[in-house]
Parts: C-alpha cells; sequence; structure tokens
C-alpha cells in the first residue's frame, strides 16, 4: 500500500472517530424517532400495526381541525415573513446610517430575543386583554374596543410578537451583509450619475440576495416557534384563528392520536423540505447568474 | 446639516429602540410595586365588564412608576416561596449540562465535516441540517416511547439527553471551522501530528469565540424552554422556572413582576457582557460553508 492511500484510510477513519459520539446519540434522539414516526404514520396501531397505506394521511387531511391549523398557520407564515423582512430590511439600512449610540441602539433591537417568552406573558395580557391598554388608547380615540385575544385580531397580536422577539436576528444578518459590500461601488455609481433608487436596485440588493435568502428561510423556521407565545398566552385551545399545527399535534399527543400525529408530522416535514430545496434552489440560480 | 440629519435619525430609532424595550422596562418598574397596589392596577386581566349592565367602564391601569417603591415581591419570591428558588436551580441543572455536552460532542463531530474527508460528508451534514428545522412536535410520540424505553420519563435527562446531541452545534462550529485555513493544519500534519493532536492543540485554540458564541445561543434557547419540561416533566418538582412562571401568571399574580426579573436577568446579563460573541454567532450561521 502506498503511503497516501494509508493516508487516506487513516483520515476515514479518524473522521469516523470524531463523529462517533455526535452520531450515537444523534441517531437514538433524532434520526431513529423520525423514523419510527414516518412507520407509525403508515400504520392503524403503533404495536405490531399492519400496514394500512396512506388511510391516516386521508383522515388527516379530511379533518376539519387539521384544515384549520394548516391554513392558519400558513397565513401566519405568509403575512409575517414577507413583513419581518422588510421591517428588519428598513431598520437594518437605518442603523448602517451615521448615529449616535448606534451600539446601544442595535443592543435595544436584539434584546427582546433573548428575554425568555415566560417572563413577559404578563405583559402581553396587560396590553392586549378585554378591559387591557391597548383598549383603553383606543376607546381614548373613539375606536371602540376588541377582544384582542379572542377575536381575529389574536392573529395581528401573534405577528406583532413574532416581530418584537426575531426583528434583530434579521437585521444583525442584513446588517452583515450591508457591510460586506465594497464601498467602492457606490463610489463608482455616484462617478456615473446612478440615483440612489438605482443603486438600491442594482448594487445592494443584488448583493443582499444571499442574505435575504438565508434570512427568509431562518424567518419561516422562526415563524414555526412562535408556538411556544401563543401557548404561554392562550393554552391548549385558543381562539381559532391562531389554532397553528403545533396546537393540532399537540392535541393529538394529549388525545393520544398517534396516527394522525405522525401523519401531519409528516405533511409538515414535506412542506418544509420543499420550501427549503426551493429556497436553496433559487440561490443557486441566482450565483450562477452572478458568475 | 449633516449633523441635524444625525440627529434626527437617531431620535426616531431611539424611538423605535424604546419600543423594542416597552416590556422589559415594565416589567422591571412593576416588580417594585406593592403586592396591594399590583392589585389595585390589575385586577381586571380576564374580567368581562357588563357595561350593559351598569358596571363601570374601566381599564387596567398600566403603570410606569410605582407610587410605593417596595421590594415585597422580591421578599415574597425569594423568602416565602421556595419553589421558586428550587425551579430556578432546576433550569440551571437541565441546561449547564446541555451547554457542556453539545459544545464537546458538536466541536469533535464539527471538526470532522469540516477538516476530514470521508465519504458522504456532505449528505450526512445536509442530514443533520435538516432536523435542525423540524419544530418539536414533529418526533414528539418517538422521542416519548424512547424515554420511556430508556426509563428517563419524569427524570431531567430526558430533556439533557436530547439536548446534547442537537444538530445546532455542529452546523455553527462547522461554519467557524471552515474558516479557519488548511494551512495551518497541514504545518502541524507534516511535523508528524495526528487528527488528535491537530485538533486540541491547533484547532480547539483557534475556534474558542466560536465556542463562546454556542454557548450563549444554547444558554438563551434552552433557559426559555416550555415544550420539552411540558411533556417529559410531570413531577412540578422538578419542573424548570419557565413553567412556574406560566403558572405564576394565573394564580400569584402579585409576584409576577419580580419572578420575571429574576428569571430574565441572568439571560440579559450574560447578553450584555457577550453581546460581540451573541450577534459574532448568529452571523456566523448565515454564512453560507
Amino acid at each position: 500500500m502506498n503511503s497516501f492511500a494509508r493516508h487516506l484510510r487513516k483520515e476515514w477513519l479518524a473522521a469516523v472517530l470524531f463523529l462517533a459520539p455526535s452520531m450515537i446519540g444523534f441517531s437514538i434522539f433524532y434520526l431513529f424517532p423520525f423514523a419510527t414516526g414516518l412507520l407509525y404514520s403508515v400504520q392503524d396501531t403503533t404495536i405490531d400495526g399492519s400496514f394500512v397505506g396512506l388511510d391516516n394521511y386521508q383522515a388527516v387531511l379530511s379533518s376539519g381541525s387539521f384544515r384549520k391549523a394548516a391554513s392558519n398557520t400558513l397565513l401566519f407564515t405568509g403575512v409575517s415573513v414577507p413583513l419581518i423582512i422588510m421591517l428588519s430590511l428598513l431598520f437594518a439600512h437605518l442603523l448602517n446610517k451615521k448615529l449616535f449610540i448606534r451600539g446601544w441602539l442595535q443592543t435595544a433591537f436584539v434584546m427582546p430575543l433573548v428575554v425568555p417568552a415566560a417572563s413577559i406573558v404578563m405583559m402581553w395580557q396587560i396590553l392586549f386583554d378585554w378591559n387591557g391598554t391597548l383598549n383603553a388608547w383606543m376607546q381614548h380615540l373613539q375606536a371602540g374596543r376588541i377582544d384582542w385575544m379572542k377575536s381575529d385580531g389574536s392573529i395581528l397580536v401573534l405577528i406583532m410578537i413574532y416581530i418584537w422577539k426575531n426583528v434583530g436576528y434579521n437585521i444583525i444578518l442584513f446588517l452583515a451583509g450591508l457591510q460586506s459590500i465594497p464601498k467602492d461601488y457606490y463610489e463608482t455609481a455616484d462617478i456615473e450619475g446612478a440615483g440612489e433608487l438605482h443603486k438600491w436596485r442594482h448594487i445592494t440588493w443584488v448583493y443582499l440576495t444571499p442574505t435575504t435568502v438565508f434570512v427568509v428561510l431562518m424567518s419561516i423556521i422562526q415563524s414555526f416557534k412562535v408556538f411556544r407565545e401563543t401557548y404561554l398566552i392562550a393554552g391548549d385551545y385558543p381562539h381559532d384563528r391562531i389554532y397553528m399545527l403545533q396546537h393540532y399535534m399537540n392535541n393529538m399527543f394529549l388525545s393520544l392520536d398517534v396516527q394522525k400525529l405522525t401523519a401531519a408530522a409528516a405533511l409538515m416535514v414535506c412542506a418544509i423540505l420543499l420550501l427549503v430545496s426551493a429556497m436553496l434552489m433559487l440561490e443557486r440560480r441566482f450565483r450562477s447568474y452572478m458568475e | 446639516m449633516a449633523l441635524l440629519r444625525k440627529t434626527m435619525l437617531t431620535v426616531i430609532m431611539g424611538a423605535f429602540a424604546l419600543i423594542m424595550l416597552f416590556p422589559m422596562i415594565i416589567t422591571f418598574s412593576n416588580s417594585f410595586m406593592a403586592e396591594s397596589e399590583i392589585d389595585y392596577n390589575y385586577h381586571l386581566i380576564g374580567k368581562m365588564v357588563d357595561v350593559a349592565a351598569g358596571e363601570k367602564n374601566e381599564f387596567i391601569n398600566l403603570k410606569l412608576i410605582p407610587d410605593w417603591v417596595s421590594l415585597d415581591q422580591y421578599a415574597e419570591v425569594l423568602i416565602h416561596k421556595p419553589m421558586f428558588l428550587h425551579m430556578f436551580w432546576n433550569s440551571v441543572c437541565i441546561v449547564l449540562p446541555i451547554i457542556i455536552g453539545q459544545v464537546a460532542v458538536a466541536a469533535l463531530a464539527a471538526f470532522a465535516f469540516a477538516k476530514l474527508k470521508f465519504w458522504g460528508r456532505e449528505k450526512l451534514f445536509i442530514v443533520y441540517v435538516m432536523t435542525m428545522l423540524m419544530p418539536f412536535q414533529v418526533t414528539l410520540v418517538p422521542n416519548y416511547i424512547i424515554a420511556g424505553r430508556l426509563g428517563l420519563m419524569n427524570s431531567s435527562s430526558a430533556i439533557i439527553l436530547p439536548g446534547i446531541f442537537g444538530a445546532f452545534g455542529v452546523f455553527m462550529l462547522r461554519q467557524f471551522m471552515l474558516h479557519i485555513p488548511y494551512a495551518y493544519l497541514e504545518a502541524a500534519k507534516i511535523d508528524g501530528a495526528g487528527p488528535l493532536r491537530i485538533f486540541y492543540s491547533i484547532m480547539l485554540p483557534l475556534i474558542k469565540p466560536g465556542m463562546a458564541a454556542l454557548t450563549v445561543l444554547l444558554f438563551v434557547d434552552h433557559w426559555n424552554m416550555v415544550e420539552q419540561p411540558l411533556i417529559f416533566l410531570e413531577d412540578a418538582f422538578k419542573q424548570p422556572l419557565s413553567l412556574y412562571l406560566s403558572r405564576i401568571n394565573e394564580g400569584a399574580r402579585g409576584v409576577a413582576f419580580a419572578a420575571s426579573v429574576l428569571y430574565m436577568t441572568p439571560m440579559i446579563l450574560l447578553f450584555l457582557y457577550a453581546e460581540s460573541y451573541f450577534i459574532e454567532g448568529i452571523q456566523m450561521s448565515g454564512i453560507k460553508g
């Protein structure tokens, strides 16, 4: 055996050793459960179940509460993600300008990210209760009250909490993207007499595209995590408008309906995978376009 | 002119910053209210006032500054409610092992993914990343069954073990390691150092900032855990602080603000102390390898 081949084999062996602790635990606590879940979703019971094909999926898809949960999740993600992207891009631009106490301002925007959801629930109740502060202000403006958490307005509350919590994360990413654009591009454009809007579209936006793809992806994933806040404010059965897929799965778990739960989970995973691959394809196409 | 613009922009952004900080400011200032004043201001939460029946149309009285500054709430939480400190300690006992375990396990695996060549490397890494994206509920049932089989139900290990093997650490440390040039490692290889030696004496010192960033992000994520303890820890005596607070909001509203402040303070202090690591960690996870 020549030394090169021996070297390669040694590296392979080393990789196995380095990976072993992680792989063992990862398989037990993530891969194996995931595969088992998939198996359950095509069986009739969890213990010695027989194969029933897509029956469970059919049951889930025709269930009213699943449809409600799925459309709510879609609505929430579809509205809140574009909104948070626009807002965080705007704030990143502003924070990238000349400002006093810029570091402090940035800290303020990122701070909500580290504040535990449970410690701020009381605050949301005070703001959005029927007798809450928001309604007091609205009454003051002669606008009448809304029972925020028990009406369609509840989804607005969730969108607001989601943006409040996650906008800082996106601002950080966009700021890094903005600061990595070489300054001389703008200088060249200035010499050629390009307007602000033109510069933004043809330099800033083009160079921010990879960052944006990543931010959109992270925002979608974080939009699923708003369940924690919803749960803490509104419990197992919130108003219809904010009954999300996670509520559905949680309740299926509590009622021990494993088949429906695993089928719903598999559907959600498929949706996420489709989304992720679409985003990555978009990015790849953009990269080849740039080259 | 430029100065005026700068000032105006600062004022506008300052206003937005204040909105962002508003919930924390209120929580902090109200934690110095006496219980009686809390009750007076906030007793209307969750009540339906029937205006038609002649009841007065009242609102919750959101107050920034208490009439009397009092340490009642803190005394109540820290001295008269032993459960609070107990659950605080539970949180610590869950979060610390997860951080130490995940940083160690992830550093080893990330080294293999970033700097060693083996068959199927990219594919395996994609599998890791995919699990990172899934909501917790997706593997809820199988996880529950596995915890049962391993005899972990109602023990904090049911949360700690999956926490240690979470994919996020592997993902982030790999991103950091990709930025370390091969040349550093080659030099050691020529000197006859094996992979373990290279990892230990060259890679580890270089990715210290990465490990610090990971520590901060993991702390934030797990200190805030709600779903997992809710499912895996039925025994209230073993539950972490997050669940204490979700219960206190219903019952003992009088001490909720002080309890919240005590719960969020470790996070905020850590964040202010290690903000640059926190931000670097987020930015690194955004850079494609």
